[in-house]
């Protein structure tokens, strides 16, 4: 079976307040059926071992949906595969000898914490600002009692498939959220339980991602290129006409 | 101690109906004064303190992710059972009891069996509300698909990720509370140890993973939503972060573990390939509604799949089950896949694979079809194999799914420490021995939404003269120093072997000894090979770093040690159970066909143990169960 040696440089930085720094670290013997994260593994091992401090990263499902993970791989939010978080990124797709510079998401709103790992509780506070419809449990009407047509539950799925996992972020030179945010909006807005707050909710998220300090969207299309779900950037058109129709009506 | 399983009088379909309206109540002056706190985001978490907080009690919520959203719920695929009959096939509350009870090969309560089927039909309203995506038909009502051990449509479902899009309804509700101020969120905050006063649940103590904070918190209830225990088998489709921890510290504390030998093995999982592994990736079982499952009918059949002809295949599931093929229950599916891998007809580089073929199903539907319904399962498959299903049949392994063992709770919820409830997967109460697909969903979301926030103001309607105790008392101080201590002591150890190995061995053990496949020898074994390990570990264990700072490795360090005791107690379940029962397969107990074999005269029971102290075995009390409804017969899906 093919084995691969690579070199790795990792970004070490031990608390919010460190400078931080690469570090580079070899790795050999690997199996091309390795996933990305369990090469990282195979390093953590090596590094207590040799009595160093493991490389601390986000993780958790290992199966491309609970978001978690979160590395620049190459310059690349989870690396060079389209459509696909690191955890589902096999070394397969590397070759050996190569070089691999990895890397934090990089944006003010999302502090590093330790090594690969930052802080998105600017996410969850977005989502608390509106990304909800308000329903208490047990005042719901018959599931069917609303006919929702196929064409239009396919694309609030499309747009509610986001994992939150940051990607967008890290890929947009303003660190702007809106596809996030876009996301979101849209899946609510598209559905008619949607309706009651769709006008508030679409400024209470958006000022809200302003406040947290994510830049604004300048439509270079960077956030659709590595988002892993593959979310569309016609999204941010709707964000936008939303915003605009909720300021008309006023 | 004698188990009150406090199932309410009366005929079952009324009890339910009954208990509700006799359910003692708390004002909403009162509900303003009471704090719950709930560990764990998941569907049961999640969902269960959305609820509570907009009943107007105080709650306080842990996760140990970086966020509410992230728990292992979100990565369930197939869908969630309920009993809508929207199909127009037949079903009704009772089947979806019946099948479940079935299922379950008659090792679970019924009044807690038939609630959830009563309850089922409430949680997709609610979650159609919330604006869950659900699949639709072109007329714009619900679409519903088959699952296995069931002849009826009752699965609803958002593409391959219902999980997700029922676990961010749930996170929506909760967020909604955060804002309000009603709900207290701590992320990344790890629990640690329940904190008890004069016999009473009062509190927990959580250590912050960020800085390594260790804090008290009071609550007037605690509730455990902290899932299955999965990865005590190392490889599991569980996350990575799955644990015991939580269910295993209750335990100690008095509650008592029920069936813990109870583990469900999916039949369709993507195969181990190497001694790196660090996980298992689940393949829906709702492919086995399209694909045909096969192995070549000759030994060492080494030829490509697609080069072997039609009559050198066994279609193994459909050749002995015949009125459900390929969607026989799991426990039934797994079994049968281990049985011609044994015999030396597996597939695949290791031999332990069957095939999941597809072939039939896109000749007969297009590949458009078959693309709409399993479009991202077949990308998932190929991300992680570099195979591609469309043209060669997927390999499958069974793999550790789902634990249907946990807390005993009785049919408030509440363990046997009073005001200590245990929700979702992290407690015993309704799939018995084997659980039917696409019923994890609906128990965590019934237990949340609709079940403890009825049944555990029985509880604090008895509490409301309780003023909160302040976090000083000497049994928070005690259980802190505790739990310091614990982690000191593994971070001093000065060890040379990584937690990492040491879970890898446990593990192996696990899954060799109480698989799918148990005996006695191999039992009586497992539990001194996990002793003598267990000892190595607290010997020779290395943990780098500090606990005042972010240490992934210190908080693994505490639930692998949990594992190994929680291994043992495994072990204790799976060997005096000395029958065959769903997914519990004693080599001793079969019938000549190879099923499983009950014993119901002896063990119509659910075990519930007891802790003893670390040095003394833990006492086995049973719960007898008791069948008004259902007639107990040989499960046959042939």
């Amino acid at each position: 079976m093919d084995t691969l040696k690579l070199e790795l440089k990792i970004w070490r930085q031990d608390s919010p307040k460190d400078k931080g720094e690469f570090k580079t670290y070899k790795v050999d013997g690997l199996n091309t059926h390795m996933s990305f994260l369990e090469m990282l593994d195979v390093l953590n091992e090596q590094l207590i071992e040799s009595d160093s401090e493991p490389v601390a990263f986000d993780h958790d499902c290992r199966e491309g949906i609970c978001g978690m993970c979160s590395m620049v791989i190459n310059g690349r939010p989870h690396g060079p595969l389209k459509g696909t978080t690191t955890c589902q990124l096999h070394m397969r797709h590397f070759n050996d000898g190569d070089t691999i510079t990895i890397e934090p998401w990089r944006a003010n709103s999302f502090p590093v914490i330790k090594d690969l790992v930052v802080d998105r509780s600017s996410f969850d506070r977005i989502i608390q600002a509106g990304g909800y419809i308000s329903v208490n449990t047990g005042s719901a009407p018959d599931g069917n009692a609303m006919p929702i047509g196929k064409e239009v539950a396919e694309e609030a799925f499309d747009a509610a498939a986001c994992i939150g996992c940051g990607a967008c972020v890290a890929a947009c030179k303003n660190a702007s959220a809106s596809l996030f945010v876009a996301a979101k909006v849209s899946q609510l807005a598209l559905l008619p339980q949607g309706q009651a707050e769709r006008d508030d909710r679409v400024v209470n998220m958006v000022s809200k991602m302003d406040q947290e300090g994510f830049g604004h969207c300048t439509n270079t299309g960077a956030c659709e290129a590595e988002c892993p779900k593959e979310i569309s950037v016609e999204y941010i058109r709707k964000l936008n006409w939303e915003y605009h129709r909720s300021n008309i009506k006023g | 101690m004698t188990l009150d399983n406090k199932v309410p009088e009366g005929p079952l379909d009324q009890k339910w109906t009954n208990y509700k309206s006799k359910v003692p109540l708390v004002s909403p002056a009162n509900k303003r004064r009471l704090e719950i706190i709930v560990v764990g985001t998941g569907l049961a978490g999640g969902s269960a303190a959305a609820s509570l907080a907009e009943m107007g009690y105080r709650v306080k919520t842990f996760c140990f992710q970086d966020s509410p959203r992230r728990a292992h719920s979100i990565a369930a695929q197939g869908g969630i059972n309920a009993a809508k009959n929207y199909q127009n096939d037949g079903d009704s509350v009772f089947r979806l009891f019946y099948d479940t009870i079935k299922g379950g090969d008659y090792r679970s309560r019924e009044a807690n069996v038939y609630r959830l089927a009563e309850v089922s039909a409430n949680i997709i309203d609610q979650c159609v509300a919330q604006g869950v995506p659900f699949a639709r038909e072109y007329g714009g009502t619900l679409d519903n698909r088959s699952f296995g051990g069931v002849q009826v449509s009752r699965t609803f479902y958002a593409r391959g990720q219902t999980g997700q899009q029922l676990l961010l309804g749930a996170y929506s509700a909760l967020s909604r509370q955060i804002a309000k101020g009603n709900v207290a969120m701590y992320n990344r905050h790890e629990m640690l140890d329940i904190v008890k006063i004069d016999g009473k649940a009062r509190g927990v103590i959580v250590r912050d993973l960020v800085t390594g904070e260790y804090q008290r918190h009071f609550g007037h209830a605690v509730v455990l939503a902290t899932g299955g225990y999965g990865n005590v088998y190392y490889l599991s489709t569980n996350a990575m972060g799955s644990n015991v921890t939580a269910a295993w510290k209750a335990y100690k504390q008095g509650a008592m573990f029920a069936n813990p030998c109870f583990t469900q093995i999916h039949p369709t999982c993507i195969p181990v390939s190497g001694e790196y592994q660090s996980k298992l990736t689940l393949m829906s079982e709702s492919l086995r509604n399209d694909g045909r499952i096969w192995v070549p009918k000759n030994k060492d059949d080494n030829r490509s799949p697609v080069d072997i002809p039609e009559g050198e295949r066994d279609y193994y599931l459909e050749r002995r089950y015949p009125a459900f093929g390929n969607l026989v229950p799991r426990d039934v599916a797994s079994r049968a896949a281990k049985e011609r891998c044994d015999g030396g007809y597996g597939v695949g580089e290791t031999g332990l694979a069957v095939y999941l073929d597809f072939k039939d199903a896109i000749d007969r539907l297009g590949k458009d079809v078959v693309s709409a319904r399993y479009g991202n399962l077949f990308e998932m498959y190929e991300k992680i194999t570099g195979d591609n299903p469309y043209l060669m049949p997927m390999k499958i392994f069974p793999a550790v799914h789902y634990t249907m063992g946990g807390l005993w709770v009785d049919y408030d919820l509440m363990t046997t420490v009073p005001g200590l409830y245990a929700i979702g997967e992290c407690n015993f109460s309704d799939h018995g021995a084997n659980r039917l697909g696409a019923s994890a969903l609906m128990q965590g979301l019934a237990d949340g939404y609709f079940v403890l926030p009825y049944t555990i103001g029985k509880y604090l309607s008895e509490d409301i003269r309780t003023p909160s105790i302040k976090t000083d008392h000497d049994d928070f101080l005690k259980a802190e120093k505790n739990a310091r201590e614990r982690n000191q002591k593994l971070l001093k150890n000065n060890g040379s072997r990584s937690v990492e190995s040491f879970h890898r061995e446990l593990g192996k053990i696990v899954w060799d000894h109480c698989g799918m496949s148990r005996n006695t020898k191999n039992l009586t074994q497992a539990i001194e090979d996990i002793k003598s390990l267990r000892n190595d570990f607290w010997d020779n264990v290395k943990v780098p770093g500090r606990d005042d700072v972010l240490n992934p490795e210190l908080a693994k360090a505490g639930r692998v040690a949990d594992f190994f005791e929680l291994g043992e107690l495994m072990m204790r379940d799976a060997l005096g159970r000395d029958e065959s029962c769903g997914g519990h397969f004693r080599e001793e107990h079969q019938t000549q066909q190879g099923e499983a074999l009950r014993d119901d005269e002896n063990f119509t029971f659910s075990s519930a143990w007891e802790f003893k102290g670390d040095n003394t075995p833990p006492l086995l009390n049973k719960e007898e169960l008791t069948f008004d409804t259902v007639r107990l017969t040989q499960r046959s899906y042939k």
